[in-house]
């Protein structure tokens, strides 16, 4: 990674998924309220709620010998929408891909504490990650459809993992998950065409369509919109809205807006601590926490 | 003096006039108040002195050696009377290097007719001549050009951007060698070919399924039936170009997806090295372990089978460049899988496919354009390949589908058919040219082609 | 939609399944790798067994008597003398003094078969060196003949053939007994040309042939390489020609090496009128041939050099030129060096061009200037492997082990300068 590109903005969230520790140093905004102190481990607001759906306890995450999370305890409710923000490199992205152990492939990359899914652990050592991911899909930042059909890309996960029997079921998998998508009526009647020749924003709901095609339970996504237009990310964030009703969404946003139009709760993160985690109108009316404060009114970020 | 000792001499010359141009830059800049008021650095402008003292005599010494020796000769044969006059190519060469020994004093004077003598004192006479005159014509140009930039060292003349040119144009020269190379491959196999096909027919040469270019050797023989029939050599060439790709495709393409997929970063770092040795391996020493290893071993092995080998089998050569390449396939295929936006295999692992589901219905899909270019390249690796089969293949040209048999190739022909004693106008030689000039098109097809795809690839995910 | 449930259910199920496959493809990537990793061990080792007792040489040490009578010779000053006298007997005289019972003709013959061909040679050359020595005895090590040393080092080995008569093979233990037949280190090998006797055969030639070669084709290709690299990088305009020349470029580099041979023959040997089989000629064909491959890697080594360097001399005012020569040449050296030895060791491997042109003629002397007759290594190699004498095998895989220790060296020499003066920017 050259590093013209770190001191770019807007490709920031790039490098933070590859060159974490890196980005640790360049990223400590000089900026932050001197009188400001963090607690490690302390969070404030309501990180906890009955019958989580994932139950995250002293977590810590290491890339090398730098801490990227310090210690971060969290429950994430079932059906409910959670929004991570905070600056950039603040290790909202690196947490958010512990849950599906998106991080293995990562071999600098080390992780503490416990990390439960319906009150079994991801991170034991006998649990399949293959599984775990059937159940825990994601959906990433820059839209990245195989470069095969538009069918055949929603049809991948069903196939691989043998969810339908008959061709006939795979098609219905199909039309069900573009039609959740919000995109069966843009594709009907292309559903051969290549997926790399739609747009963005209809490449985006794609990987939406591709990840739910295969019914999980949680769907984790990082910063979806950060490389869509205005009209594309509104058509999203009703995609969002409408999954809501059947899935676990974790989302990471780089916009506030989005988390509080999006999110029933928002979880602060600064610089690998979980600092406040709230109802989302009341994190971005009456924070508790001056950093939060300070990130929401735009003093930094 | 010979050119090799003018060259130091022409050097010395040079750093002379660097010398004495920076001094008399400083002395003219002296009574204006310092170098400051040069348009230039004193260095440039005793740069320019060097270089225009040096270049021109350089260029004129060049010249002067790569054409000395066809003028001198020339003349030296027209002196020759008509009874000694050599009638062929090879009287000619023959002669001459009677009149050379001669004139060496490595030949007895008395054991060769008067005229050649006289040729030899010719040749002599002229060697010397030509000495002299080359020696004082590049020192006058030496001294005559370090003499005009030193008129040239003023204020007002800035030497910086005609040094800078100079430079730029001697850059430009260098890349343009890249160029000359390749007109120089062209027009040497080209003009030996139309020579070829002047004694042998095109199509002949093209659909003709024998190869015997030894019954040639005979003068009334040229061009008799069959025996410049290019077929044979084309499919043994195949034959072991296949055999070879059949090894190297999969173990490379494999070991490459193992080492960026699964390999953990210590065996990376122990087997990358180690594949990388193979390639380093030079191609003569495979041909010895595929002469005198391989070969041996297969046909041990198939006599044991109850089959008929032959003991320079096609297996073996094939087998044994297929190691060759297999590094060469896996270095490619590794950057081609790299290059396949991470992205991607992101996407397919979050929805819970294994690695080698991810390998085979996304990766590999995504990368087949790359492989498929790096695939040619190996081929026409395989294909270009000489010395494996020079040394482990055989010289008859057996139209055969057996790999067990004998086959040869159009590596193996160019270099028999040149080496040893060889006269520059039999069909023979000429043949050589016109099967260089095959594999040079073959070979250049699939290496324009290859590049294509790789690069229209590289661009797809950039 | 199924509910989760059973989802959930039906993924765990083809979970068996799949991950056999995941094992399987696994284990053929594995396999590959250990195929590959097996050719180079059976390379490596093959070579080495057959080529270890190429650095041993079979001497033959005898108490000759130089005894006048018997060789015909009364005055070893005279010149006429010495040519016509017959060294071979006070040889076969101290042979005899082991097995004084081989007197007919045929065991003459046999034993004169026990020392090489050249022992003979070697007396005549003491004699002629010191006249004075004629009558006196001298202890002289002769070098074995080619079937006794192979006898000696390879019995019993099913890659050689014994071509010893049987009572040249009892002799020959019985010498080995004695000590008179012993295995020393081959300093031949190190000191000779090459020889019609393997037992006199040595390497130096070659190594000497190829250094004077590899000097040229350093010379030719290092400067042209990276002016060309500089000239594209830097100053090239983007035309049609600047495209053409790159495009010569990649495809020079993929062009089979022994095209770059008929390239020599026609044009610097049919055109230029050079000489056959020397160096210059041989560094001229393989400078062109490396030529592609230092461009290519000083142009990476150039484009690695960043910008913010380039714009800091320029703010100052340096000129394009300036630039370059002082701030993207000194910074891209140590890659573009990197690139040329690895380029080089490429040269120094390659066989096919030079044959091509003449360097694969058989040459005793040791080359001793750009312009003699000369071989390189890889092409001695070639002429061993492809001889008759069963010697000679041994010889070839032990000038392999050369040429590879020489390859191995400037490789590593590569990395070590690469990772020595690598930049971090």
């Amino acid at each position: 990674m050259r590093l013209g590109t770190i001191t770019n903005p807007m490709n920031s969230d790039v490098v933070k998924e590859m060159d974490m520790p890196n980005l640790k140093e360049v990223s400590a905004p000089d900026e932050r309220p001197a009188e400001t102190v963090i607690e490690p481990g302390k969070t404030v607001g309501m990180p906890f709620t009955a019958n989580p759906r994932f139950q995250l306890r002293n977590v810590e995450v290491f890339y090398g010998e730098n801490p990227a999370i310090k210690n971060v305890s969290l429950d994430i409710a079932r059906n409910e929408v959670i929004a991570f923000i905070g600056p950039s490199g603040c290790g909202k992205s690196t947490f958010l891909r512990c849950l599906n152990r998106m991080n293995d492939s990562i071999d600098s990359c080390r992780i503490k504490g416990s990390l439960q899914l319906d009150g079994q652990e991801i991170y034991s050592p006998g649990r399949d990650v293959v599984e775990l991911r059937a159940r825990v899909g994601m959906v990433f930042q820059k839209p990245n459809p195989f470069p095969k059909s538009i069918y055949d890309n929603v049809a991948y996960g069903p196939r691989i993992h043998g969810l339908a029997n008959r061709k006939s079921d795979l098609d219905d998998i199909v039309e069900n998950s573009l039609r959740k998508a919000g995109l069966w009526e843009e594709v009907r009647h292309r559903l051969g065409a290549m997926a790399t020749g739609m747009s963005g924003g209809q490449q985006q709901r794609l990987c939406i369509a591709r990840a739910i095609a295969v019914s999980p339970e949680v769907v984790l996504m990082d910063e979806p919109c950060s490389a869509l237009d205005p009209i594309a990310t509104a058509r999203i964030e009703e995609l969002i809205a409408e999954l809501s009703e059947n899935y676990t969404i974790v989302i990471v946003t780089h916009s506030m807006q989005q988390a509080a139009r999006v999110s029933n709760r928002t979880a602060y993160f600064h610089l690998g601590h979980l600092v406040e985690v709230n109802d989302t109108s009341r994190v971005f009316t009456t924070p508790e926490h001056e950093l939060t404060e300070s990130y929401i009114t735009g003093r930094f970020g | 003096m010979q050119t090799v000792d003018l060259l130091p001499l022409v050097l010395v010359l040079a750093a002379v006039a660097y010398g004495l141009a920076y001094r008399r830059s400083r002395a003219v800049a002296a009574p204006l108040g310092g170098i400051r008021n040069l348009q230039a650095l004193p260095a440039y402008y005793a740069a320019r002195a060097a270089l225009w003292c040096a270049l021109p005599a350089l260029v004129i010494l060049g010249c002067w050696a790569a054409f000395e020796g066809q003028v001198i000769q020339g003349r030296v044969m027209a002196s020759l009377p008509a009874e000694l006059a050599p009638q062929t190519d090879g009287q000619a060469s023959l002669r001459l290097s009677q009149i050379s020994n001669l004139a060496a004093g490595k030949l007895n004077p008395a054991l060769v007719p008067e005229g050649v003598s006289g040729a030899a004192t010719l040749l002599q006479e002229l060697r010397e001549q030509s000495s002299r005159f080359k020696t004082l014509l590049v020192i006058l140009v030496a001294v005559l050009g370090g003499t005009f930039a030193w008129t040239r060292i003023a204020p007002h003349i800035n030497a910086r951007k005609s040094v800078e040119r100079i430079l730029q144009c001697l850059f430009f020269m260098c890349a343009a060698v890249a160029v000359l190379t390749t007109i120089g491959i062209v027009f040497s196999v080209i003009f030996e070919t139309v020579r070829f096909f002047g004694k042998v027919p095109v199509t002949e040469f093209l659909f003709g399924t024998s190869w015997s270019p030894q019954t040639a050797l005979r003068a009334d023989q040229v061009g008799s039936e069959g025996a410049f029939g290019i077929i044979p050599l084309f499919t043994g060439t195949l034959m072991i170009s296949a055999i070879a790709l059949m090894i190297a495709v999969p173990v490379g393409l494999l070991s490459a997806v193992y080492l960026s997929e699964y390999a953990s970063r210590r065996v990376r770092a122990v087997v990358k090295p180690m594949l990388e040795m193979l390639a380093g391996v030079p191609t003569v020493v495979y041909g010895f372990f595929a002469a005198l290893t391989v070969a041996p071993f297969i046909r041990d092995l198939a006599l044991m089978l109850g089959l008929e080998a032959s003991s320079q089998s096609a297996l073996a050569a094939g087998l044994v460049m297929g190691i060759m390449i297999i590094p060469f396939v896996s270095s490619l295929s590794d950057d081609v899988i790299n290059a396949v936006p991470h992205t991607l295999r992101d996407g397919s692992l979050a929805l819970g496919a294994t690695q080698s589901e991810t390998m085979k219905s996304v990766i590999f899909p995504a990368a087949l354009p790359g492989i498929m270019g790096g695939i040619l390249l190996a081929a026409s690796r395989a294909i270009g390949e000489t010395m494996i089969v020079v040394m482990a293949a055989g010289l008859a040209a057996n139209l055969t589908a057996n790999p067990l048999d004998s086959v040869t190739t159009v590596t193996v022909q160019i270099v028999t058919l040149l080496t040893g004693d060889q006269e520059f106008d039999s069909a023979k030689t000429l043949a050589a040219f016109a099967l260089g000039m095959m594999l040079f098109m073959v070979t250049l097809l699939l290496n324009v082609i290859a590049l294509k795809i790789v690069r229209k690839y590289r661009e797809q995910y950039d | 939609m199924t509910d989760p449930g059973s989802q959930a259910e039906l993924v765990r199920h083809s979970l068996r399944r799949r991950y056999r496959k995941e094992r399987r493809f696994r284990f053929y990537g594995i396999a590959a790798i250990a195929v590959a990793l097996f050719s180079l061990v059976i390379l490596f080792t093959d070579i080495i067994s057959k080529g270890y007792t190429g650095f041993i040489k079979t001497t033959v040490t005898l108490e000759v008597h130089l005894d006048g009578e018997l060789m015909y010779l009364n005055d070893a000053s005279d010149p006429d003398q010495i040519a016509m006298a017959d060294f071979q007997a006070p040889i076969i005289k101290a042979l005899q003094g082991y097995f004084p019972d081989a007197v007919s003709r045929a065991d003459k013959r046999e034993l004169s078969r026990m020392t090489g061909s050249y022992a003979s040679n070697q007396v005549r050359d003491l004699l002629k060196e010191n006249p004075g020595l004629l009558g006196s005895t001298r202890t002289i090590e002769f070098p074995a003949h080619d079937t006794v040393s192979v006898y000696v080092k390879h019995a019993g080995d099913p890659g050689y053939s014994i071509r010893l008569s049987e009572q040249q093979q009892r002799w020959t233990d019985e010498l080995v007994r004695k000590g008179v037949i012993d295995n020393g280190f081959n300093d031949v090998f190190f000191s000779n040309g090459d020889s019609r006797e393997p037992s006199n055969a040595g390497i130096l030639g070659a190594l000497v042939g190829s250094l004077l070669t590899m000097g040229i084709t350093l010379v030719i290709a290092f400067p042209v390489g990276v002016a060309a690299a500089v000239y594209l990088e830097e100053f090239a305009p983007r035309n049609g020609f600047t495209d053409f020349i790159e495009v010569n470029i990649n495809n020079l580099a993929a062009v089979p090496s022994v095209i770059f041979g008929l390239l020599g023959l026609a044009v610097f040997i049919g055109v230029f009128g050079m000489p056959r089989s020397v160096p210059v000629l041989g560094g001229l064909v393989l400078a062109l041939m490396t030529l592609p491959t230092i461009i290519i890697s000083s142009r990476a080594a150039i484009k690695s050099v960043p910008p913010s360097i380039r714009e800091a001399a320029e703010g100052i005012g340096a000129s394009k030129m300036q630039v370059v020569l002082h701030h993207v040449l000194p910074l891209a050296m140590p890659g573009m060096l990197t690139g040329s030895i690895i380029g080089m060791a490429q040269a120094l491997g390659e066989t096919a061009p030079l044959l091509l042109v003449g360097m694969v003629a058989f040459i005793v002397e040791i080359p001793d200037g750009f312009f003699s007759s000369a071989t390189v290594l890889p092409v001695q190699i070639f002429i061993w492997a492809g001889s008759a004498e069963q010697g000679f095998v041994e010889l070839a895989s032990a000038g392999i082990m050369v040429l590879l220790a020489f390859l191995i060296t400037m490789n590593a020499f590569a990395i070590w300068l690469r990772k020595r003066l690598e930049r971090r920017w």
